[in-house]
């Protein structure tokens, strides 16, 4: 199976150089493959949002090496890396962060937007068919803040496959949902994940969804404690 | 979303849209700060335009006159002591020297429009057993009445002088008794009395022009007052009035005459107009600031705002050039619709004050004059002051860090 991440001894420390140092991150190995869909989880301060952040070319470690698809993202500059970023990973947030100046097909087409420039309609097109996908078609006109939770959870996983992305970072997706909302959204993402072979990173502290999972990583302390093993 | 569109002006224009109440409110402030610059400007143009045409239709720009005499003590041999005092001499009705080359020479340059001959002294009109002093103007019509525009001001009769004919004041004209068609005497100390035909009579507005100054053919001036072949002004206008005094000052020193601008002989005047054009830019510069500040402050309370759409946007894809740009747009959409607005808001209210503000005898206080290049100018330079003003606030978005900015 192709290889979509590679981390190899990834470190991250903030205030380098001064007294106050500190170092999050000591050492991540991680590889994640097509069509794996892995959990990420850790208690607060475990270092697994700075660890997201800088697998979804947000942040630079400050050590170690990244690879997407294969290219070294150290390698590249601002411009390339926020391109890569814009084609080769998706995102969905907690608090689904839908621009609510836009409907729901404009949010889903803004990816395709920024990357393309002008929008035209291949963009209405791919649109259509992602809202379709994630049953909300009728409401692909809808102000995104008129829309409920689960809803717009929906619209941003939409969104987040518009580029047709290799790599999905969900960063507790569910966290703000009720059960049943929680439950349909992580069931579509699991069924895009077998459908389109996308692979997927979730950060959760829901046990349950995490034993939904192909693959569980628990990060302590800046660590990868155990990786691979379903929860008991 | 418009097809056409790119990216940036979408959002651009979405972002204000979202935020229609604080668009409003600072589309307003522009709309106001613009519409008192129109309002401001067409008003003094307008103002000033009434007062330089007042002042310039009666009197040439630039008048090139014989230079003064002056005495010239004989000097004996070195060593010798000068007299303590020399006499001012008496300042005789002379002609310019070589006059008609000056003239072609004048009429040749490109910063002047019109130079006319002139030859004027003082005289006496006698209508029965009044006499009355006047200014005896002899002039080439044709090109006089370009420089003064003494038709305008006709009202009786006609601005046609023949060799007996005479145009007169109407001041003079009451003193005299006499009206349109009426002769009258001219006597001058070198040509004695000579009649002639009041053929038009003219109001300048002002009662001195109206009692003394009188206009006839310069061939008549000339042997009247013993100027034959001599004249002893050339009166110019020149294309751009404010440059009269450069101007006479360049022929000054390059001919033998005396320029004399109207910016001189009006310095009053002038430093009024200066005035008026000073503060008018002050206003504007004050106004400008103030709309940019304003501009600026909602901008930089948009970024906040926005902070997390900057964030998503930035993860997505979005390189910083397209958020700097977004932010760019914001503040010259919110410069140009405000200016549109303001230009109609100034001009209405220029109408209104124009139809109610009247002079003592009921005419208009100024002229309304609404020309293009002034709403174009204010519309650009709002547009402008618009991307200027957001320059700060579109960089500090541009340089968001999406990690910051996604978790607020």
């Amino acid at each position: 199976m192709a290889e979509v991440l590679r981390l190899d001894g990834i470190r991250k420390s903030y205030n380098v150089g001064t007294p106050v140092e500190t170092e999050v991150l000591h050492g991540i190995d991680l590889t994640l493959h097509a069509r794996d869909f892995l959990a990420l989880m850790g208690p607060s301060g475990s270092g697994k949002s700075t660890l997201l952040n800088i697998i979804g070319l947000l942040d630079r470690p400050t050590a170690g090496r990244l690879l997407i698809n294969g290219v070294d993202a150290g390698q590249l500059g601002d411009a390339a890396l926020t391109q890569l970023r814009g084609r080769a990973i998706g995102f969905v947030f907690q608090y689904h962060y839908l621009i609510s100046a836009f409907t729901a097909r404009e949010n889903v087409m803004m990816p395709m937007l920024v990357d393309r420039g002008r929008p035209d309609g291949e963009m209405e097109r791919r649109a259509d068919e992602l809202l379709d996908r994630v049953g909300l078609s009728r409401w692909r006109n809808n102000n995104a803040a008129n829309m409920s939770g689960g809803q717009q959870q929906r619209v941003a996983i939409a969104r987040a496959l518009a580029m047709n992305p290799d790599l999905v970072l969900a960063d507790e997706p569910t966290g703000n949902l009720d059960t049943k909302s929680a439950n349909d959204v992580f069931e579509l993402m699991r069924e895009i994940n077998r459908e389109r072979g996308t692979t997927f990173l979730l950060v959760t502290h829901n046990d349950d969804l995490a034993k939904s999972c192909d693959r569980i990583v628990q990060v302590v302390d800046g660590r990868i404690a155990v990786s691979g093993v379903s929860l008991p | 979303m418009k097809r056409w569109l790119p990216f940036e002006w979408i959002a651009a224009v979405r972002f204000l849209l979202d935020g229609a109440l604080q668009t409003l409110v600072i589309v307003g402030g522009i709309a106001i700060g613009v519409g008192v610059i129109v309002f401001m400007s067409a008003m003094l143009a307008g103002l000033q335009a009434n007062f330089i045409k007042r002042v310039l239709t009666s009197q040439p720009q630039i008048q090139l006159i014989p230079p003064d005499q002056v005495a010239r003590p004989l000097r004996d041999e070195p060593g010798t002591v000068e007299v303590a005092t020399v006499q001012r001499p008496t300042q005789r009705v002379i002609s310019i020297d070589q006059w008609p080359k000056i003239r072609a020479e004048m009429q040749a340059r490109p910063d002047v429009v019109y130079a006319a001959a002139t030859a004027s002294g003082s005289a006496l009109a006698l209508r029965g057993d009044t006499s009355r002093a006047i200014t005896l103007y002899g002039i080439e019509p044709e090109i006089y009445f370009q420089i003064v525009k003494v038709p305008d001001f006709i009202v009786a009769g006609e601005a046609q002088i023949t060799t007996e004919g005479i145009l007169i004041g109407v001041e003079l004209a009451r003193d005299l008794g006499a009206s349109l068609g009426d002769k009258i005497i001219v006597s001058t100390p070198l040509a004695g009395n000579r009649v002639l035909t009041i053929k038009g009579i003219f109001d300048f507005g002002n009662k001195a022009a109206n009692q003394r100054n009188t206009f006839v053919t310069l061939r008549n001036a000339q042997s009247m007052l013993g100027l034959i072949g001599g004249v002893t002004s050339i009166d110019i206008t020149v294309a751009d009035i404010y440059t009269a005094e450069t101007i006479a000052q360049e022929i000054q020193a390059t001919l033998p005459v005396k320029a004399d601008s109207w910016i001189r002989t009006n310095a009053q005047f002038f430093t009024a107009v200066k005035a008026q054009q000073n503060s008018n830019t002050l206003i504007r510069l004050f106004v400008g600031l103030s709309v940019a500040f304003g501009i600026a402050a909602v901008l930089i309370v948009s970024v906040i705002q926005r902070s997390k759409d900057i964030g998503i946007l930035r993860a997505m894809g979005a390189r910083r050039e397209q958020i700097l740009r977004v932010f760019l747009i914001q503040g010259g959409l919110l410069g140009f619709i405000g200016a549109l607005i303001g230009s109609g808001l100034g001009a209405l209210a220029l109408f209104a004050w124009h139809q109610s503000a009247r002079q003592v005898d009921g005419s208009e206080l100024f002229p309304l004059i609404l020309e293009s290049e002034l709403f174009i100018a204010s519309s650009l330079l709002a547009t402008l002051t618009g991307v200027a003003a957001a320059i700060a606030p579109a960089l500090r978005a541009a340089r968001l860090d999406p990690v910051v900015a996604i978790r607020g």
